[in-house]
């Protein structure tokens, strides 16, 4: 598959607050980029804006596969996302999550899939049991099944390792030496392990892309 | 759009959340007015208003809960993610259209169980009132949802922000009840009928337009 995302001329503004300006950048199969910077510098920002969570003050991302530009409104599996502050519906089992993210996708439901991956992360004698009975790192782990169910060739990752242990951490490498295969993935940290997944940095403290 | 509704049924039928509570609501409401009317003969055109009260008051307690659960459980950002704005404007609207006619079937059968002196003389405009009145009433309290989900004050904010523009739906939702009670036909209550279906098309079309606005960031 091929994938090309492309960031030009970013510039995000709260009201009054500038959070960064000017940011462009480009990306094709098989990289990954770590994005790092202070508490506060935009990193959760960027990625948000890649993942079209939030808009973009000026600029834009755009996405190809294949040649073709992907309408990130519409095609939402496109896009994995995972973060600490993601929620999941904690009255609903880990599969019925996984269920859900289908449909309100749009797409088909493949439950064989969706148990190998929980299984993949570890989850596989729990989740037939409610979200809200988990512990913080069971849930992070269930927002990588989540995120890679339909296999996008776009992984955006905000502190990736977050309330994981070892395992945990080995199992985000894994997806991550996967993701390369078949598209690109964005890291937001700050954690020394974790830049060193990347090819790519933009330090948005200094806002240089290497 | 059906993904979402069914996702807030089952969620709903899971936690009982805004159920209990409105059922509640409605069972203590109807008999306080009982109450507080024994032994007096209230005339049926008040009657018609209180009926309306009861409505009203009934969907502000548990009409907003469809965002404003979203906002407080962190889930916002979850359908962000995965569906369209639209889907989840017309998921919202089928599950507050769905709860405000539970609701209101509930009321109203109390209603004409327990209050004396409500007497319906022609249940077709009574029930084509109802229907169209639930309506325009979901689809107000959709869009005023979404907005006041977003805010601090959510509680007060709600009912304050959805008079004035429930206002023109409530005047005519009476007098089509009013109407009913005397005993008016389909034709004699047209009127009424057509200002409710416009009610309806236009804020519809309009929370249709706005919702994009108000859900993005």
């Amino acid at each position: 598959m091929d994938v090309h995302l492309q960031a030009r001329n970013l510039r995000k503004e709260f009201g009054q607050r500038l959070v960064f300006r000017n940011l462009s950048f480009s990306v094709e199969v098989g990289n990954v980029i770590v994005v790092a910077g202070r508490n506060g510098a935009g990193k959760s920002t960027l990625l948000k804006i890649v993942a079209g969570l939030l808009t973009p003050t000026e600029g834009e991302v755009r996405l190809f596969v294949n040649g073709r530009k992907v309408s990130l409104e519409r095609e939402k599996h496109m896009i994995g996302f995972v973060a600490p502050y993601l929620q999941l519906y904690d009255e609903f089992t880990g599969i019925e999550n996984m269920e859900l993210g289908a449909k309100l996708r749009g797409k088909a439901f493949d439950r064989d899939r969706a148990e190998e991956l929980l299984r993949y992360v570890g989850l596989e004698s729990r989740f037939e049991d409610p979200v809200g009975t988990y512990s913080s790192g069971m849930k992070q782990r269930l927002k990588y099944a989540f995120a890679i169910l339909y296999s996008p060739p776009v992984l955006v990752l905000d502190e990736p390792s977050s309330n994981l242990d070892q395992e945990g951490t080995e199992i985000v490498r894994g997806i991550l030496l996967e993701q390369r295969s078949r598209g690109v993935a964005l890291i937001a940290t700050n954690e020394p392990g974790e830049k060193q997944l990347g090819d790519i940095l933009i330090d948005l403290d200094h806002k240089n892309g290497s | 759009m059906l993904g979402v509704f069914w996702k807030d049924v089952r969620s709903e039928l899971r936690t009982r959340y805004a159920l209990n509570a409105l059922i509640m609501f409605v069972v203590t409401t109807l008999s306080i007015i009982l109450f507080s009317m024994a032994g007096e003969t209230v005339g049926i055109d008040v009657l018609a208003g209180i009926l309306w009260v009861v409505i009203f008051f009934s969907a502000m307690s548990g009409l907003s809960r469809t965002f404003v659960n979203e906002e407080e459980r962190g889930t916002v950002m979850t359908l962000h993610l995965l569906t369209t704005p639209s889907a989840v404007f017309f998921g919202k609207l089928l599950v507050n259209l769905v709860l405000v006619l539970f609701l209101n079937v509930l009321i109203v059968v109390l209603y004409l169980l327990l209050i004396n002196g409500f007497v319906v003389q022609s249940y077709d405009v009574f029930v084509l009132t109802l229907l169209l009145g639930s309506f325009g009433l979901a689809s107000a309290a959709t869009i005023i949802a979404a907005i006041v989900a977003k805010a601090h004050t959510k509680g007060t904010l709600y009912p304050v922000l959805s008079f004035p523009i429930l206002l023109p739906l409530l005047m005519t939702v009476m007098n089509g009840t009013k109407l009913a009670t005397a005993g008016a036909s389909i034709a004699e209550a047209g009127g009424e009928f057509r200002i409710l279906i416009s009610y309806a098309v236009v804020v519809t079309s309009a929370s249709y337009l706005l919702f994009d606005f108000v859900w993005k960031d």
